[in-house]
């Protein structure tokens, strides 16, 4: 059960990071040419990998009961701040994530950046695929590395996230536009959800407690964050009406 | 030079993780603590954090709303 749980957490928030790097990467090609963003890309990729293989092993040998008290601390305060975001977003006190938006800005500013002549890889294009892939990738990295090690199964998480990658890669190479037609600000909501509920459940084990029904009541626990979630929105929405969304999201 | 690296390096990971509601993480770490002081003294501590996550998640979204 909980195996299932860590690999579609790690999918879908590697799917949606994803798509906000396609979005600059979409950017950087088009605009500073694809050598460039795809050179930016695939020194990214490198560096996360890097990060993952280097953590992973590491935090696998911390026992695991010290390790769940920390990084499921970790994890909770982490994914406190996307539920948050996302519960602000879904009543109307935060602008919706928009990536048609992102794409046109992006892509006007990495138009009007100066080029530089005679040479093969544009510093600019390759800058700015980098620095998307790796910033977005790292909020991939942490899940992946925190909810792998503390469940131990890193390589599952790990799987999950790379399914993600290489299913967003794929749209985005057919369709050659932002996918702005993904449910990026439900799945944000449920990615804080299962961050939230995952880093609950594994902090209070960590420090001691033990859940009625073991294992099982980590769905207890999603189901008590979704209703309060819901709860907030709701209460949220009825006292905020008046209020007019935020101008951009971030 | 090295020293504002390293705190550029230590804010990075501050915002990554805390993001700007400290006080969220600070009472997150209050709750760990107590949750651990109940299971230490043998009583029933698992309903704690899922309560205190809630009374701490509403505290921050009024602090958001209200500032």
């Amino acid at each position: 059960m909980s195996a299932g749980l860590l690999f579609a957490s790690a999918f879908v928030a590697s799917a949606v990071e994803m798509v906000e790097a396609l979005t600059i990467v979409l950017a950087a090609g088009i605009s500073r040419g694809w050598r460039s963003a795809l050179t930016g890309v695939g020194a990214a990729v490198v560096a996360l990998a890097a990060a993952v293989a280097a953590l992973g092993p590491a935090l696998s040998a911390i026992p695991l009961d010290g390790l769940r008290l920390g990084v499921g601390s970790l994890l909770l305060v982490f994914g406190l701040q996307w539920l948050r975001k996302a519960i602000l977003r879904a009543s109307g006190f935060k602008a919706i994530h928009d990536e048609d938006a992102i794409f046109a800005r992006e892509l006007r500013e990495a138009q009007e950046a100066p080029a530089q002549a005679g040479r093969r890889i544009d510093p600019y294009g390759f800058t700015l695929a980098f620095k998307g892939v790796l910033l977005e990738g790292l909020e991939v990295v942490f899940i992946v590395i925190t909810f792998g090690a503390s469940g131990r199964r890193i390589g599952l998480a790990a799987l999950g996230a790379a399914a993600a990658v290489v299913l967003v890669a794929g749209v985005g190479v057919a369709v050659r536009a932002p996918l702005s037609r993904v449910p990026e600000n439900a799945m944000k909501f449920t990615v804080g959800i299962m961050l939230t509920s995952f880093g609950t459940f594994w902090a209070a084990e960590g420090a001691g407690a033990h859940w009625p029904g073991s294992d099982a009541s980590l769905l207890g626990v999603i189901a008590c964050m979704c209703a309060s979630s819901a709860l907030l929105v709701a209460l949220l929405r009825r006292n905020g009406l008046a209020r007019p969304p935020a101008a951009a999201a971030p | 030079m090295i020293a504002r690296r390293i705190r550029a390096f230590a804010h990075f990971w501050w915002d990554f993780v805390v993001g700007d509601d400290w006080r969220s993480g600070a009472q997150i770490a209050l709750a760990v603590a107590a949750t651990a002081a109940l299971a230490a003294a043998d009583v029933v501590a698992w309903w704690l954090l899922p309560l205190a996550v809630i009374a701490v998640l509403y505290a921050s979204l009024l602090r958001a709303t209200r500032g």
